[in-house]
């Protein structure tokens, strides 16, 4: 067995680098051959030439991309993302605290998120048809959709301006205890967990009212097993399954709502830098920024398809 | 195989000939009994009209300062209040509909071509296409789409063109990926050899055979997509990369006027917030009609 | 009915039952008045077409009718308790141990991600044993169906058993708790004739060991006779006929019973000797008004009596009829039919089709898969080749390879009339393309539903024929009318058709450009049996017009048999046997022909020692040494067909693969199937 897993593994880990290294040619492509002029698009259109021209050089933007390239990849394998137009200062540091920063209010979501719509899609299911599934259905339908920014002007309304409950920003004192933190982070997090509540909620449904009408669902009613033994051990054993994948391949519309809410509540995190560097044009900031969400999103995914290889008992056996 | 020897049947066969369309028909009745279809159909036509009409029925011109009268709160003449530029905010919100549900259905519509595009190709052909495609599908997929659009705005610079450009670019390996899975079903059935077997080309193939059986899930991908595409526009402007001012766009209001709702002036984005949340409810519970009228 | 009062009360009962699916507010009545009575130990067979309400019954029974489905009245008992009357903890109680279900996909019936055991341990579970007794249970009753290393299989994941094995499992899920009543719907459909063959055996074997009744539905009348003691047969949800089972099936009385058997390709008939009979029109679609009787509109001996007067269930003693004619059944048969193909098949010219050492090899997870290896054969013009074979025999990649859809490996040569075919359609010129043509199983699948059929036909007219205009026009109304569809039929699209006619249009299609050969890729196994026999007559019909040359492949040997001159039969991609269709029916057999036939199961009762296979059908990927067969082989010699393929010996254009010698091989006695 464990032959035949590591193989796959290695082969999943190879796409994924594999993955990694076209993102970060699209990365790279994306802030400096789209543009074509680093300076310019620094500068602005109406920037003198010889000027334009003299920052072009001083940024090494005036060699030739695929050299340019190179010194970007070979430094950021060692662990240098480069300097910070705006800051003067290397980038990697900025990156890493804004991703801790983020991975707090991403977990604090997350943690809300996933055993809410779990249970909200699978009470809908049991009830389908009726009242409590056509309520938890057309909820989460709504709610998916609704853009961050409108959920948190919503939020920030009524929590914080008219009940005056919770804090108009994110930012906790440096000094917070854990629960401090929630404290803060609890309104910034509820727009991604109103979005991601509709899209969990809506495939648990739909696994479980699948599973409800299996044949081997059937099989288990007509076995005389009390319809608790029936819903536990048969329909959500096989319904809940394919739910991991879909979580993690959430994470990548999670960090993109982060660029909405942190940037709305004035946190620093990973979403705010990559959206103050994309307003001042600090490519190498942007660059980290974006290719560090990436590589998270990516890991994200492999974690979760190993963790549905070992769960499920049908490729488990396969790789035997 | 299935082994049978004297059998009396294996599957439905002996219906009757009908002679009219029974599915079709009951795809449209289906429709129109939908009560999802017709809230949404309500409120998204509501918006278009506004879209529309806007311009010619607003009170009062929502271009138009007012320096004295900055901030006031809702009354007989403003009904919603007005702005930090003492602009008429009912106004503002009525004819805010226009440039989204301009930029929103193009950019819908580009991704959609392109996506059908990629997909039948794909589907199609399978191998080493789809594999090279599929990998830059991932690419893409990997990074969540408002930063891929953040990236590519800040390189062109943000304007209407660029951000259609870049949404419909966004959107086509998301739908790419549902006309696949779509035509890779339907290239397993027997027709798609039978033309082959007649000697047809795959251009033939792709559009005259495959497309039309795969139009139903490019419908809903497509009214699904333009929920997005409006969450993305409105999302992209308040963040300052979509439409540019003076417009009286929902998500540029929210993002000039935001910094002011400490001190209680919430009606300055509490009407913008709420246009913006209706309309893309709206456009999902009409996706969502259509799509359980065409798989119903 | 008056029940004595020492003697047990029968395990199912059906008085009057009547049943409805409500749809858009109206009620769709599938069955009408139904009457079961199945005594304790009998085992009763339930026939009928597709729509007939066949699963209906056993959903009521089992008290699983979907949502909208509901009972409108009638009596429902099992085991003398009124099911009508049960509340949840009663009827789960009556569940857990007096009533069993084995349904149509074992692969299905199980829980994908628990092990064979565990599921196997629920049954003894509900029934409050546990521990190692009901481990050791599970065990003996694995080892009942046959299962060797029960160990192992309860350890097992339901994937990682083979499809006869899972229904094994279910099986023996089902009679765990020695039920009252067990119920099979559709058991064997799906499965290979060898394993069919061995699973109706078992069921046969333990209905000696257990007492449950069973109510066995099928649509195949030989699995029924071989299982059942008592046979009802169903038509629109009316039980028209039932009896026991030698006797329906020997003297029906009642013509939907009688045509349904005439429909099939009898023992012994061809297209040379006779047409098959078919029954005119349509099923009544569920919900229809029926006036009288409901098979009147298509019964060839109906009065008027019969279109006003509903027919009662006439008792015959031992036996009923719903027909008011029950007397006359006999009269209805020898319309006067004449045989379809009448010209003599022509003396060796040159073949229409030869293939010379044709071999296709995939590569599945970097091994090679011998899809089809070493495959040499002729077919002359205007003749019928019958393939025959199981799953993974590489049937159907030999039409694909005819077809030029996958191309073979090198080395391999197909001829059209003495020339060589291109490996690919694409890379074939257009009078080769449109010299093949072929007729799919599933005609939904190919038809494209987006097209009416006057474009389906059309485009293959102007592909294939090159035609336009008015010509095309012309020759498109010919050609509908050789398929015996009317114009009227031109503007609809496929799903508004039946099932026979949507296979006329594919018939149509194929034979747009003339064809010299047509692959016929099991084109009647989606039809009802009625449906079957005018398709059969249609396609002998055309042969004879036009011709042309036949690939026939199917599972069903009877249709073979019909139809075809020549028989090649396939094992693991290898040609075992190849010879002209009377001699391979007669003998000398290969051994593995020789089990095929011996499988099929014959719904005139007499019933003929059955060859058992070893085991399963071996993985293509890992095909068995020497000679293919010879894991299974019930005449094994030695050593020698573990290490040499067999020559193929060639006696009169008979050619078997095997070492024993003619002489020795075995031949059935004659008139099967």
């Amino acid at each position: 067995m464990g032959k035949a897993i590591g193989r796959f593994v290695l082969k999943r880990l190879g796409l994924a680098v594999l993955t990694l290294f076209l993102l970060s040619i699209v990365v790279f492509a994306g802030c400096m051959v789209l543009p074509g002029n680093v300076a310019r698009a620094i500068l602005g259109p109406f920037a003198d030439q010889r000027a334009v021209d003299a920052l072009n050089h001083q940024l090494g933007a005036d060699r030739p991309a695929l050299s340019l390239y190179w010194e970007w990849i070979t430094k950021l394998l060692h662990g240098d993302m480069g300097t910070s137009y705006t800051f003067r200062a290397p980038v990697a540091p900025f990156v890493r605290d804004a991703l801790v920063n983020s991975l707090k209010l991403a977990a604090l979501a997350f943690v809300i998120v996933v055993p809410l719509s779990i249970l909200g899609g699978i009470v809908a299911a049991l009830f389908a048809g009726r009242w409590p599934d056509k309520l938890i259905s057309l909820t989460s339908l709504s709610l998916t959709v609704i853009p961050e920014f409108v959920s948190s002007i919503a939020l920030l309304l009524i929590f914080a301006i008219w009940l005056r409950w919770l804090p108009l920003s994110a930012s906790f004192p440096a000094d917070a205890g854990a629960l401090t933190q929630i404290y803060y982070l609890l309104l910034p997090c509820l727009p991604l967990v109103i979005v991601l509540f509709g899209y969990f909620a809506r495939m648990t449904r739909a696994g479980v009212v699948e599973a409800m009408a299996s044949d081997y669902t059937r099989t288990a009613i007509l076995k005389g097993l009390p319809r608790r033994t029936v819903i536990i051990r048969h329909v959500l054993r096989n319904a809940l399954l394919p739910t991991i994948t879909v979580i993690a391949s959430q994470t990548s519309y999670l960090i993109g709502g982060l660029v909405v809410v942190e940037g709305l509540f004035r946190y620093q995190g990973i979403g705010s830098l990559i959206l103050t560097a994309a307003r001042g044009k600090d490519f190498p900031m942007l660059q980290g920024g974006i290719l560090t969400i990436g590589a998270l999103f990516i890991a994200a995914v492999l974690i979760a398809d190993l963790i549905f290889l070992l769960v499920n008992p049908r490729t488990r056996t396969s790789l035997r | 195989m299935t082994a049978q020897t004297t059998m009396l049947d294996a599957e439905p066969g002996s219906t009757p000939i009908v002679f009219e369309e029974p599915r079709i028909r009951s795809r449209w009745s289906l429709l129109f009994r939908s009560g999802t279809f017709w809230v949404g159909a309500i409120i998204t036509g509501f918006w278009a009209c506004c879209a529309i009409f806007g311009p010619w029925v607003v009170p009062l011109d929502p271009f138009a300062d007012d320096l004295m009268n900055t901030l006031g709160p809702p009354d007989a003449l403003h009904w919603f209040g007005t702005d930090q530029l003492g602009r008429d905010v009912f106004s503002r919100v009525i004819v805010g509909a226009r440039d989204i549900l301009t930029i929103a259905p193009l950019a819908t519509i580009v991704g959609t071509i392109c996506g059908t595009i990629v997909g039948l190709v794909t589907g199609y052909f399978g191998g080493i296409v789809d594999m090279l495609v599929s990998r830059v599908i991932e690419v893409m997929v990997a990074l969540p789409l408002i930063v891929v659009a953040l990236l590519v705005l800040v390189a062109l610079g943000p304007s209407t063109p660029a951000v259609i450009v870049v949404i419909g670019l966004v959107f086509t390996p998301l739908i790419g990926r549902t006309v696949r899975a779509a035509v890779q079903s339907e290239r397993d059935l027997d027709y798609v050899d039978a033309a082959q077997i007649r000697g047809e080309n795959a251009l033939h193939i792709m559009f005259v055979e495959i497309l039309p059986n795969v139009l139903p899930p490019i419908l809903v991908e497509m009214t699904v997509r333009l929920g997005y595409a409006i969450f993305f526009v409105a999302s992209l402007s308040f963040l300052g990369f979509g439409i540019q001012p003076p417009s009286p766009d929902w998500g540029l209001a929210i993002s000039e006027n935001y910094g002011v709702i400490a001190g209680g002036y919430w009606w300055t984005v509490a009407f913008a917030a709420g246009a913006t949340g209706s309309l893309v409810v709206g456009v999902n519970l009409l996706a969502e009609g259509i799509h359980g009228a065409l798989t119903g | 009915m008056i029940q004595m009062e020492q003697s047990p009360p029968p395990a199912l009962l059906l008085d009057k039952v009547d049943v409805a699916y409500r749809t858009r507010g109206r009620d769709m009545r599938v069955l009408s008045k139904v009457s079961i009575r199945i005594e304790p130990g009998e085992a009763y067979g339930l026939v009928g077409e597709s729509g007939c309400g066949k699963s209906t019954v056993a959903l009521t029974v089992l008290h699983t009718l979907p949502g909208n489905g509901h009972v409108l009245g009638g009596k429902l008992e099992v085991a003398g308790r009124d099911l009508r009357r049960l509340d949840a903890p009663a009827l789960r109680h009556m569940r857990a141990h007096d009533i069993s279900m084995v349904y149509q996909d074992a692969g299905r019936a199980l829980n994908p991600s628990m092990t064979v055991g565990r599921q196997l341990l629920e049954v003894f579970e509900v029934l409050g044993q546990g521990g190692q007794e009901a481990v050791e249970r599970a065990h003996a009753m694995l080892a009942r169906v046959q299962i060797s290393g029960p160990a192992r299989v309860m350890a097992s994941y339901p994937h990682q058993l083979s499809g006869g094995m899972q229904q094994r499992v279910v099986i023996a899920m089902a009679l765990a708790k020695d039920p009252s009543l067990l119920i099979l719907d559709e058991p064997t459909t799906g499965l290979d004739a060898t394993v069919e063959a061995e699973v109706l055996d078992l069921v046969a074997d333990l209905r000696r060991d257990f007492n449950s009744s069973i109510l066995f539905i099928s649509h195949n009348l030989g699995a029924i006779a071989s299982i059942c003691d008592r046979v009802g047969v169903l038509y629109a949800g009316h039980l028209v006929e039932e009896g026991p089972a030698q006797q329906v099936f020997s003297d029906p009385r009642h013509p939907y019973t009688a045509s349904l058997l005439r429909c099939l390709p009898k023992a012994g008939l061809t297209k040379r000797k006779s047409a098959l009979e078919t029954i005119p029109g349509f099923l009544p679609p569920p919900g229809a008004i029926i006036k009288g009787c409901c098979f009147a509109p298509r019964c060839s001996m109906a009065r008027q009596r019969c279109h006003d007067e509903s027919p009662p269930a006439y008792d015959l003693g031992g036996r009923q009829s719903a027909c008011h004619y029950h007397d006359h059944v006999d009269f209805i048969a020898g319309k006067d039919l004449r045989p379809v193909v009448v010209s003599a098949p022509a003396a060796a010219r040159q073949p229409a089709l030869a293939l010379d050492a044709v071999s296709k090899t995939y590569h599945v997870g970097g091994q090679p898969l011998h899809a089809v290896r070493d495959v040499s054969m002729t077919l002359q013009p205007g003749q019928t080749l019958g393939l025959v074979g199981e799953s993974g025999s590489g049937k159907t990649t030999l039409a694909r390879l005819l077809l030029g859809l996958v191309a073979p490996d090198a080395g391999g040569r197909i001829e059209l009339d003495g020339e060589a075919l291109a490996p690919t359609a694409a890379e074939r010129p257009t009078e080769h393309v449109k010299a093949m043509q072929i007729v799919f199983q599933n005609p939904d699948s190919a038809l494209n539903r987006a097209h009416t059929v006057r474009h389906l036909i059309g485009r293959a007219l102007s592909r294939l024929a090159g035609l336009r205009g008015r010509r095309l026009r012309e020759e498109m109304m010919r050609l509908v009318g050789a398929v015996r569809l009317t114009e009227r039929h031109l503007a609809l699209r496929p799903r508004q058709l039946s099932g026979g006619l949507k296979q006329r249009v594919a018939i149509a299609r194929a034979f747009a450009g003339n064809p010299r050969i047509v692959v016929c890729d099991e084109p009647t196994s989606a039809l009802d049996v009625s449906v079957q026999a005018a398709i059969l007559n249609l396609l002998a019909e055309l042969q004879d017009q036009r011709q042309v040359s036949y690939v026939f492949i199917s599972h069903d040997l009877g249709v073979v048999r019909y139809l075809a001159d020549r028989i090649a039969v396939l094992y693991l991609g290898r040609l075992m046997e190849l010879g002209p269709a009377e001699a391979v029916f007669t003998g000398p057999h290969h051994p593995y022909t020789e089990a095929l036939l011996s499988a099929v199961p014959s719904h005139t009762g007499r019933r003929n020692e059955r060859i058992k296979l070893k085991g399963e059908i071996p993985s293509p990927l890992n095909p068995p040494s020497g000679c293919v067969f010879q894991t299974r082989c019930p005449r094994k010699v030695g050593e020698i067909c573990e290490t040499t393929e067999p020559p193929m010996q060639s006696e009169d254009d008979h050619g078997i693969r095997c070492h024993i010698p003619r002489a020795e091989l075995g031949r059935l006695t004659p008139a099967h199937p």
